[in-house]
């Protein structure tokens, strides 16, 4: 579904991504982790072009990203993403945020959108907000709405970007929640987290990253079983400590 | 102080006989407004297209719109008047440059000053915009882009809205300009508010009830703009946002 072959990024002379190469599998669900500034985010807006790669090659179902002829804006909408600062937009309200890119770039009716975005709301549990701006809710909320926002344009795949990070801890798990049932039901996931109960229960496969390469790239059993390298080690032993 | 006041003289005839001195004036208010308001408009449009450009990804594009900003904010605006005014018809090939002078010279006056009109102030909306967009979270425009919203839509149904809710106190302040600023076309013969006024002190040796006169008239264009934009304001807030309800 989403390939990268050979993915190599700089900014300016300074290169943040190094020969990546990895794939993930119709179905499958890929966490990434690895220290701040390794490159992890950035590895994951490659693949749908938010940020652009100067090496390599990234095809998402089978459409390569970094080609000069690609419909970028077509190949985007079938890609869901979610945030880590949710990006909900503050001057629409809950339904209207839903909706706005069915209607605009699926060309759906607004009436189809409007039931298809409640359907969604009812999925996340937040259907009696449908009226209410994104800033009247919690963080906890937005993210929520932020991920039926990325379902409702029938993605094929979902980005994760931290989605949890910025979020208070009791409001970690109701996002996890939704995250994890979407894994359930089969959705094609690439997740940047540090969650990594969450990883644990869910993930196919764990992709560590350091310093701009991709240094682990295991089954999830086998890489919280016998991380082969010293750094994913260092890092597993830090973070999972207590 | 010996000075005579006498107010009475807004109302009294003037040498024509056909209005009196506050009729001068109330025709001078439409000058002004006509001008001001038509370059506002013009100002709005020029400056929300290049203050966009001076954003967009694209290296060139934001080259032009640095260049028009640079330009016109950085010569005086009596100097651009002059320029639009005295120098342009000369520049121009000349059966064009004859033309625009054998043309209606009220016409002239007025063209001039509003193309120095709104090109200076478009370049200053032009920094407003710039800067409401660019006070957004940068991932404002990633997550509409990530929907598959193009550039253009991405800029029509999320930066906008939001940089220009942001932005209406300076803009505020810069429809309030465009009124004061228009009184520099008085220097090219264009019988607008306050060169009406120097025409009144002239007639009748009054100048203090002259300029009082249309200094309540600039303070009245001002207020009517403040609560005009005040209103503005208040029917684009929407909940959770800043003053919001």
């Amino acid at each position: 579904m989403i390939v990268y072959d050979k993915v190599s990024k700089w900014y300016g002379s300074f290169q943040v991504l190094t020969e990546c190469s990895t794939q993930v599998r119709r179905g499958e669900v890929v966490v990434i982790c690895g220290p701040s500034g390794s490159g992890k985010s950035t590895l994951i807006k490659c693949a749908n072009g938010l940020e652009p790669f100067q090496a390599g090659e990234i095809t998402v179902d089978g459409i390569s990203v970094g080609a000069p002829g690609t419909n970028l804006p077509k190949l985007r909408s079938r890609i869901g993403m979610v945030f880590q600062h949710f990006e909900l937009f503050p001057h629409l309200s809950i339904m209207a945020n839903l909706t706005i890119a069915q209607v605009k770039v699926l060309g759906r009716r607004p009436d189809e959108a409007a039931e298809k975005g409640l359907q969604l709301l009812d999925r996340v549990g937040l259907r009696a907000l449908a009226d209410k701006h994104p800033g009247q809710l919690s963080g906890g909320q937005q993210q929520r709405v932020a991920i039926a926002r990325a379902l409702a344009m029938d993605p094929i795949c979902m980005l994760f970007d931290e989605p949890t990070s910025a979020l208070d801890p009791e409001m970690i798990n109701e996002v996890l929640d939704v995250m994890v049932e979407l894994a359930r039901e089969g959705m094609t996931m690439m997740c940047v987290s540090h969650e990594m109960g969450f990883a644990r229960k869910v993930a196919h496969r764990v992709i560590f990253m350091d310093q701009g390469r991709i240094v682990e790239d295991a089954p999830t059993e086998e890489f919280f079983g016998a991380p082969r390298s010293e750094r994913a080690q260092q890092f597993l032993s830090k973070i999972l400590r207590h | 102080m010996g000075y005579a006041w006498n107010w009475s003289v807004l109302l009294s005839a003037t040498p024509s006989g056909e209005t009196t001195f506050l009729g001068w004036l109330l025709a001078g208010l439409q000058w002004t407004l006509g001008l001001s308001l038509a370059a506002w408009l013009v100002a709005l449009i020029i400056g929300t297209l290049f203050g966009v450009l001076r954003t967009v990804p694209n290296r060139w594009l934001r080259g032009v719109a640095t260049t028009y900003v640079e330009i016109f904010r950085n010569v005086p605006l009596l100097v651009q008047l002059f320029i639009w005014y005295f120098v342009l018809p000369e520049l121009l090939p000349s059966t064009w440059g004859s033309a625009i002078k054998q043309s209606d010279p009220l016409m002239q006056q007025f063209i001039a000053a509003w193309l120095c009109l709104f090109c200076f102030t478009g370049a200053r909306v032009c920094e407003q915009v710039r800067g409401g967009i660019e006070s957004l979270p940068g991932g404002q425009r990633n997550a509409a882009l990530a929907l598959g919203l193009t550039l253009p839509q991405t800029y029509r149904q999320v930066l906008l809205p939001m940089a220009f809710r942001i932005i209406v106190p300076p803009l505020t302040s810069e429809f309030l300009n465009i009124f004061k600023n228009s009184a520099v076309a008085s220097t090219i013969g264009l019988i607008e508010l306050s060169r009406q006024a120097q025409q009144l002190v002239d007639y009748t040796a009054q100048p203090y009830e002259a300029f009082i006169a249309v200094t309540l008239l600039y303070a009245l264009i001002n207020v009517v703009v403040m609560l005009a934009m005040r209103w503005v304001e208040a029917t684009t807030r929407f909940p959770g946002f800043v003053g919001g309800r």
